[in-house]
């Protein structure tokens, strides 16, 4: 039995109006080349200056993944060269990351894994190829966009302390959770700001030692990095077992054949030649800072989840989905608080506003509802206002209407009808229209006054308060005997 | 401290210059004694001394997170060897066997 070892290193683009050493915007989707400027461009006789909330967010994001933050932190060359790289060389941090030794931790079946986190370091982004002729290997010109080039990146980078594809993937999810959590970065995989590269390597059982490491490229998706690594442990293990050399090389995934393919191997080694900066005076990084820092940092999902656990006595199941962004557990906890009973708020979430979410795929933040407006229609519940049945459909006409539960209750004539004279009426025609049905009740089929009942609510479209129009029918019966 | 003919070249593959074997013989010459020099600095005693990065002695240089407008796609094309639309054309992106 083999099992896999796997390491993941994550880019993320950093939220910041402009780039990691220049003014440039940052912002993505902006026409060719219109945010260059020297500096990014590489020109020569420039200086880079470092953006003050961008290396603070790499010092917030290496708290909340529990690193230890540098004393003193600096920036390296990487020398290489390629197109979408101006300098020549990317400005990164290699000596002196911001952060290092923290750990994720990752609920997998109810069973926490502490992922250790092996570094947290700052560079800049490089520049888009677009390859004329279709892929890199046919194209004979490549054209250059360099509005990506000199971006904040962070780098978040795992030790192989993964067992799992499945555990990948949660370890993906809870890490972009996190990201958002701290609003460092969109974490859009489709626009490219979050990356991620996976390796991985087999061993047998329960050995400490590694095996050949291959790397993973052209993951779009967290469901790609499962899929792909599902693919690799069984590609390797099957190599392995069959004592066959599994190669040291870099895979790519192609998604439609759902297989990994290797990549042409470069001859020579990489060799990147770095060295500190000149051109960036190191930062040290002081306890106040540090502090100052920390005490910005939002409740984290974890904590945030194990809150709801306890102050709310939500389940697990609850408590995960609806921690699952910041936004939906605070819409959450503002009606919550508001109602008192927790539970009833998260079932009407979890259940209809979720489905209605997931139907129109409209987002939490451009809900109509407001967290009010549930729990106003929650009350109209308890009063006897609305019926529970009723009230789903006024939960879909708030959704789609943005309307005030009263308003739609009066607009649409749904107020639950608790009159016992005017439901007495009603009960008197079901029984009148009902003869047979009647004779069965009397002659002992208990049952069959829910047929009647269903009548009741037929005649008033549900909007009759079922318990009244029970106990009604049953008097209405029993004095005819 | 010695530099091979090896080592000349392996520095200006990594550098992208094209060096033919008469230049190869001449660098590795020139740049040895380059480095002769150089190392007369291993000799200095540097114990007890803070590494410096820059020469300056500035510490935590930063500025505040403000876009301000870059330049027109035109000036930063202006250098270009080639282009098309707003791009830098480059050749083809050769991958080493
Ligand atoms: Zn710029």
């Amino acid at each position: 039995m083999f099992e896999p070892v796997i390491g993941i290193e994550v880019h993320a683009q950093l939220k910041t109006e402009s780039k990691l050493f220049c003014s440039c915007s940052a912002r993505f989707g902006a026409s060719p080349n219109s945010n260059t400027c020297p500096v990014c461009l590489g020109l020569p006789g420039t200086l880079p200056v470092l953006n003050k909330k961008a290396f603070e967010y790499g010092i917030r994001t290496a708290l909340a993944f529990n690193c230890k933050v540098a004393e003193i932190s600096g920036f390296d060359r990487k020398n290489y060269f390629y197109p979408d790289l101006p300098k020549n060389y990317q400005i990164t941090q290699q000596a002196s990351p911001v952060g290092v030794n923290g750990y994720l931790d990752v609920v997998i079946d109810d069973e926490t894994r502490r992922i250790r986190i092996k570094r947290v370091h700052l560079e800049e982004d490089a520049g888009k190829s677009i390859h004329e002729g279709g892929d890199i290997t046919g194209a004979v010109f490549s054209l250059e966009d360099y509005n990506r080039a000199g971006v904040p990146l962070l780098e978040i980078v795992s030790e192989p302390d993964i067992r799992s594809p499945k555990e990948a993937y949660e370890y993906l999810s809870m890490l972009r959770r996190t990201l958002l959590y701290l609003g460092v970065s969109d974490c859009k995989m489709e626009e490219g700001s979050l990356r991620c590269d996976v390796n991985i390597s087999v061993r047998p059982k329960g050995s400490d030692s590694f095996g050949t490491l291959v790397e993973l490229k052209n993951l779009n998706s967290f469901r790609a990095v499962e899929r792909s690594l599902e693919y690799e442990v069984k590609r390797q293990s099957e190599l392995a077992s069959e004592n066959k050399e599994i190669i040291r090389e870099t895979r790519h995934w192609d998604e439609e054949g759902q297989t990994t393919v290797g990549m042409r191997r470069k001859g020579l080694a990489e060799d990147y030649r770095f060295f500190p900066d000149p051109d960036l005076p190191r930062l040290i990084i002081g306890e106040s800072w540090i502090e100052k820092v920390r005490s910005d940092l939002p409740e984290l999902p974890g904590e945030r989840k194990a809150r709801f656990i306890r102050d709310y006595e939500l389940p697990e199941y609850d408590a995960s989905l609806l921690t699952d962004t910041q936004q939906l557990a605070d819409y959450f906890e503002e009606a919550a608080k508001e109602y008192g009973h927790a539970k009833t708020v998260s079932n009407w979430i979890m259940g209809e506003l979720l489905r209605l979410m997931n139907v129109t795929g409209i987002g939490i933040e451009s809900v109509k509802i407001r967290p009010c407006d549930l729990v106003a229609m929650l009350k109209m519940i308890d009063k006897g206002t609305i019926s529970g049945k009723i009230a789903k459909t006024v939960f879909e006409e708030m959704f789609t209407q943005g309307k005030s539960p009263g308003d739609i209750v009066k607009e649409k004539g749904l107020v639950q009808i608790a009159d016992e004279d005017e439901l007495t009426k009603i009960v008197d025609l079901v029984i009148q229209d009902n003869q047979k049905v009647v004779e069965q009740v009397k002659a002992g089929k208990d049952r069959a006054i829910g047929f009647l009942v269903g009548q009741v609510m037929k005649e008033t479209k549900g909007r009759a308060n079922p318990q009244m129009v029970n106990e009604l029918l049953r008097q209405r019966l029993a004095g005819e005997n | 401290m010695r530099l091979s003919k090896e080592d000349i070249k392996r520095i200006s593959d990594l550098a992208r210059i094209e060096l033919n074997e008469e230049d190869e013989s001449l660098f590795a010459e020139q740049m040895s004694g380059i480095l002769r020099i150089v190392n007369k600095l291993d000799k200095v005693d540097t114990s007890g001394m803070d590494q410096m990065v820059t020469p300056t002695g500035f510490t935590n240089v930063l500025r505040e997170d403000i876009a301000l407008p870059s330049l027109d796609p035109k000036e930063a094309l202006f250098n270009a060897a080639d282009r098309e639309g707003a791009f830098f054309k480059v050749p083809r992106i050769i991958e080493v066997d």
